[in-house]
């Protein structure tokens, strides 16, 4: 946007010092790097979607081709790579959680909800939804 | 504690020089001084040629924001004898370009201010004799906190992404937007729509939340952008499932 309509600097505009961002700025605070780093973990949230289709592929071509991708699966930079996703994917949820109560407004008899209440039940959703699928795979 | 505290204040004088430079003063440490309190006794004692901005001296005109020790802060409601023993660093407000020393161009502000069109849009308007347009405590509740705002910026000098890109609307302009569209008075939402649920509006936000950590008044501009998100995402699904229904 331009805020040029109907002022006048007398040519100071040339003078002004802009300031430019630094390619490290988000060196410069403790709360930028976490945010860089969050942002950057949605690449292992997106490897670990894949890897999952890879195993519901791998699962429905039958036997074979499971115990394959248990073998590739077993390699040392599979491994790695996979304790590496892990790690950022849990990183990724507790970030985003914590910053949910901000985001969600929930109204409960023409009151707020506590943003406290509204973390515990993103984490309450979260140890379900894994008991739910660790029942489905291990039983 | 001594009574002396030393200020290292960014100097640009366009006259002179190409670049801010630092210059150092020596003030009095006093319990109950502000920084602002400590620019004040540079100004009216040691050196006339600084300038800076300043008005109310309590945190309600929006005015003396700069970055103090880092930090985007009020000059006003940051106390010299927190930043004891000093030195204590004072620059102009981040993500903005410097006219001279403390003072930043912000008409960059002032343009998005008033493109969210703060302020009650009606579609049908009462006259005067038909009285007031009444208000619940409980509405006012959904959005008092965001009419807080007092426009001093410091949101806009902690967020990166408006560093990176000028063009982003900003989270003080969303959140006072939001202060209308939450208003149960206000029938203007659709307005401001086309200017929030852009590239540049909302969706520039990646939700580092340093611009409420940054807000003096608890406005929380980054609890405001996201709920937004969900307002233009919500009101975009409705124009593509219902091309005909009224928006």
């Amino acid at each position: 946007m331009s805020g040029d309509a109907g002022l006048d600097y007398g040519g100071f505009y040339a003078r002004w010092y802009k300031p430019r961002l630094s390619r490290f700025w988000w060196l410069r605070r403790r709360s930028y790097l976490l945010f860089v780093i969050r942002e950057l973990t949605s690449v292992f949230v997106a490897w670990s979607v894949v890897y999952l289709f890879l195993m519901i592929r791998a699962v429905s071509q039958g036997d074979r081709e499971y115990q394959q991708f248990l073998e590739f699966s077993r390699t040392p930079w599979m491994l790695a790579l996979n304790v590496v996703t892990l790690c950022l994917v849990v990183f990724h949820t507790i970030t985003w959680f914590s910053v949910a109560p901000q985001a969600m407004v929930v109204q409960l008899r023409g009151r707020r909800v506590p943003g406290r209440l509204i973390l515990l039940a993103h984490y309450a959703a979260w140890v379900v939804l894994t008991a739910l699928v660790a029942f489905v795979v291990l039983v | 504690m001594a009574d002396l505290i030393v200020l290292h204040v960014t100097r640009y004088r366009p006259e002179d020089e190409s670049r801010p430079t630092t210059q150092e003063y020596e003030i009095p440490l006093r319990k109950d001084w502000s920084v602002l309190d400590g620019l004040n006794h540079v100004k009216d004692h040691l050196d006339g040629t600084l300038s800076y901005r300043w008005s109310c001296r309590m945190g309600i005109c929006g005015s003396c924001g700069m970055t103090i020790d880092g930090e985007p802060k009020l000059a006003c409601a940051t106390f010299l004898a927190d930043c004891a023993p000093g030195p204590v660093r004072i620059e102009p407000l981040n993500n903005f370009p410097v006219v001279r020393d403390l003072v930043v161009e912000i008409h960059d502000f002032m343009d998005k201010l008033s493109a969210v069109k703060p302020w009650i849009i009606r579609d049908d308007e009462k006259s005067p004799a038909e009285g007031e347009y009444l208000q619940t405590p409980a509405e006012l509740e959904q959005y008092k906190q965001f009419s807080m705002c007092i426009n001093c910026m410091l949101c806009y000098s902690a967020c990166p992404v408006y560093g990176l890109d000028s063009d982003f609307l900003g989270p003080a302009a969303i959140a006072l937007a939001q202060r209308y569209n939450l208003d149960s008075r206000d029938q203007g939402g659709h307005e401001r729509l086309n200017v929030l649920s852009t590239e540049e509006g909302v969706w520039d936000c990646t939700f580092v939340g340093e611009c409420t950590r940054a807000c003096p008044k608890h406005v929380d501009p980054a609890g405001a952008i996201q709920r937004y998100k969900v307002t233009a995402a919500t009101e975009s699904m409705k124009a593509v499932l219902m091309p005909w229904g009224k928006r």
